[in-house]
């Protein structure tokens, strides 16, 4: 199947264009002083698609996302963005290169408004500088006004209006993934990370979730690598999976292809173990 | 008029925020600043000036540089009283050395000094957090001010080892040295208030201050949505010592006209501050002020009351005050951990729904 698609990309069945090679793991290794969370791993992303992340836990699943984000610097291995060898940067140069991402245990600032949080996924579209902000001139006023346009986008397509201004800490667990996912498209990003967005929440909000992801890969073309632990929704938003066990990859490709995946039934029967 | 958001409606997100959102405030801060600037001026005498209101112009000034550092940005500094002494200092080299360079740009320039001493001093919380960084910033403390007293280049030889400022105008106007009036020290300590107020409150609302309350929040989390946490933390560190330069220049220059570091700008200093930012409120520019407010205008109101009116000895006055001061700190954070500025903000959510709380 995957000899099959072309370099320039391909058309789903549901009628979404992806496109080339985004982003390229090329044979990761990453290690905590003994324990190896990824061993040798290699995949690509390619634009405009859902790529999900598999595997029991433990599997080194985030651990992935991080070396993507630039938090985990593997030992081995390179990744190639935009057709780069992506030298070894801080995560904010990762982040200012169009990567943004939600975490597996909410990461708000909780201190701050729903509001200010989203905005805060947007500093990289604000370029006043520091007199110009401390005078409230030219620039900065203009700046804040346009981005908080586009803020206010982005919380009515998440439908986020009524809690605007509440500070973070008083939102209930769903909201809170929610505004994550928010501040992380403020960034307009190219490629957007999602580490278990759906974790413990409600069948009612797993179902939201799942809608928001498709629409701003819909609406946007948003490149989503995603974390996912159920499995139903994987086989509903996922154009490709990556299935890790033990920090190695067992699997790569469609759904139906990795649910084919002897190793893969195995990992989750748990027949290797619990 | 009841106190409403109600029929205010927003027609642009510019207005929407906006730093005062609730007309009532607008109102009642025009009104402040009419007061501020044109009634206190007729009545303030040196009594008042001195006791009172220059030296809580001034000390709000360092509370909200210091509230930016440690409310905005989470970062733990004792050296404030350093920091002050960096400003004092810097003014009067700059005065000695410069006679004829006005006294507002002196001024200016001693914040701009202290800023580049900040962002040095600094440097560690890069790498170290919490207590560490107040151990670091208590370091800087000590050195600063040994070198003030022990480096005879900063006070220019004088053989009392002790800096002085002699007299400089504004327009006309003796703001400094002994001529001084109440009203000119008034003024120029008001104008560089309000400036340093607006300063920071344009700076906590766009994304500089974003990025430090982000920061604050979470730092891992942030660094991996973008935040630099270099630029964060050393541009707060700048901002920051920048208005506690300041506020040590006025002190020295208007205030006290004479000074010398270890006792105008010890770690009492440090500490007095930090009890300002913490009841006043951490990150709320509105506590600065109210921090500062309360400690001090409660002390001379104290003395006043005992002294005055009760007539205690002055010596039991001064030790009951202390004791009382500290008592009254300690109710306050056991009943508004948050400091004067939270309750204040939930005694406003409450009378934006009075009379039907639901
Ligand atoms: N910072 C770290 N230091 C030491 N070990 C780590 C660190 N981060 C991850 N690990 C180890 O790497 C392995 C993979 O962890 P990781 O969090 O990537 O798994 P995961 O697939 O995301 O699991 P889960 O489904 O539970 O989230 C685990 O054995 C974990 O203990
Ligand atoms: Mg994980």
């Amino acid at each position: 199947m995957l000899d099959t698609q072309s370099d320039e990309g391909y058309i789903t069945a549901d009628g979404r264009k992806i496109g080339g090679v985004a982003m390229e793991m090329r044979n990761i290794t990453l290690r905590f002083g003994g324990v190896v969370a990824i061993k040798d791993i290699s995949f690509d992303i390619r634009w405009g698609e859902i790529r999900a992340i598999i595997g029991p836990n433990g599997a080194g699943k985030s651990s992935m996302l991080n070396v993507i984000s630039g938090f985990y610097h593997p030992q081995e291995g390179e990744v190639i963005y935009k057709g780069y060898k992506r030298p070894k940067m801080k995560p904010y140069q990762v982040a200012r290169q169009g990567i943004a991402r939600t975490f597996q245990n909410i990461a708000l600032f909780e201190g701050m408004s729903v509001l200010d949080n989203i905005m805060t996924g947007r500093m990289h579209h604000m370029k006043a500088n520091m007199l110009q902000q401390a005078l409230w001139w030219g620039r900065a006023s203009r700046e804040e006004d346009e981005n908080r346009e586009q803020v206010e986008k982005i919380i009515d397509f998440l439908e986020i209006q009524h809690i605007r201004k509440t500070p973070v800490a008083r939102l209930p667990y769903g909201l809170k993934k929610r505004v994550e996912l928010a501040r992380a498209l403020a960034a307009e990003p190219s490629i957007l990370l999602l580490d278990e967005p759906m974790a413990g929440m409600n069948v009612e909000e797993k179902e939201d979730m799942c809608r928001f992801i498709l629409d701003v890969n819909d609406e946007f073309g948003t490149t989503t690598v995603l974390i996912e632990h159920d499995m139903g929704v994987v086989m509903d938003l996922s154009d490709r999976v990556v299935v890790m066990d033990y920090g190695k990859k067992i699997g790569d490709g469609t759904p139906d292809e990795v649910r084919g995946n002897e190793d893969v039934i195995r990992a989750y029967l748990g027949v290797s173990h619990d | 008029m009841l106190y409403r958001e109600a029929g205010d409606f927003k027609t642009s997100y510019v207005a929407d925020s906006q730093t005062f959102p609730i007309k009532f405030d607008r109102f009642g801060y025009y009104a402040i600043l009419a007061i501020a600037f044109l009634g206190i001026p007729l009545v303030i005498n040196d009594y008042w000036a001195n006791s009172i209101v220059v030296p809580f112009l001034i000390y709000t000034i360092a509370a909200l540089g210091l509230n930016i550092l440690i409310g905005y940005c989470g970062q733990l500094s004792l050296g404030t009283g350093a920091f002050m002494a960096v400003g004092a200092y810097g003014s009067y080299k700059l005065m000695t050395a410069f006679p004829e360079l006005n006294i507002i740009f002196v001024i200016i320039a001693a914040g701009v000094i202290t800023a580049g001493v900040g962002v040095l001093f600094g440097l560690p919380s890069l790498r170290i957090k919490g207590f560490y960084l107040a151990v670091a910033t208590l370091a800087a403390q000590f050195f600063l001010i040994w070198l003030f007293t022990r480096q005879a280049w900063f006070y220019n030889y004088s053989p009392t080892g002790m800096i002085s400022a002699p007299t400089r105008e504004v327009f006309g106007f003796p703001v400094t040295g002994p001529r001084a009036s109440a009203v000119s020290m008034y003024m120029i300590c008001l104008c560089f208030l309000v400036a340093s107020a607006w300063l920071a409150r344009n700076l906590t609302r766009g994304t500089l201050g974003r990025q430090w309350m982000a920061i604050r929040d979470m730092d891992i989390a942030a660094e991996i949505i973008g935040v630099n946490p270099l630029m964060a933390k050393l541009t707060a560190f700048a901002v920051s010592s920048f208005l506690i330069g300041i506020s040590g220049a006025l002190l020295f220059t208007v205030y006290l006209g004479a000074a010398e570091a270890g006792e105008a700008f010890g770690i009492d200093k440090s500490f007095l501050v930090l009890f300002m930012v913490i009841i006043g409120g951490l990150g709320s520019i509105f506590g600065a002020f109210a921090g500062a407010a309360f400690l001090i205008v409660g002390p001379v109101m104290l003395k006043l009351l005992l002294v005055n009116t009760l007539g205690w000895p002055t010596d039991l006055a001064a030790h009951l005050e202390i004791m009382i001061i500290g008592a009254l700190i300690l109710v306050f954070l056991i009943v508004e951990p948050h400091g004067i500025a939270a309750l204040w903000r939930t005694i406003k959510e409450k009378l934006r729904l009075w009379p039907f709380p639901y």
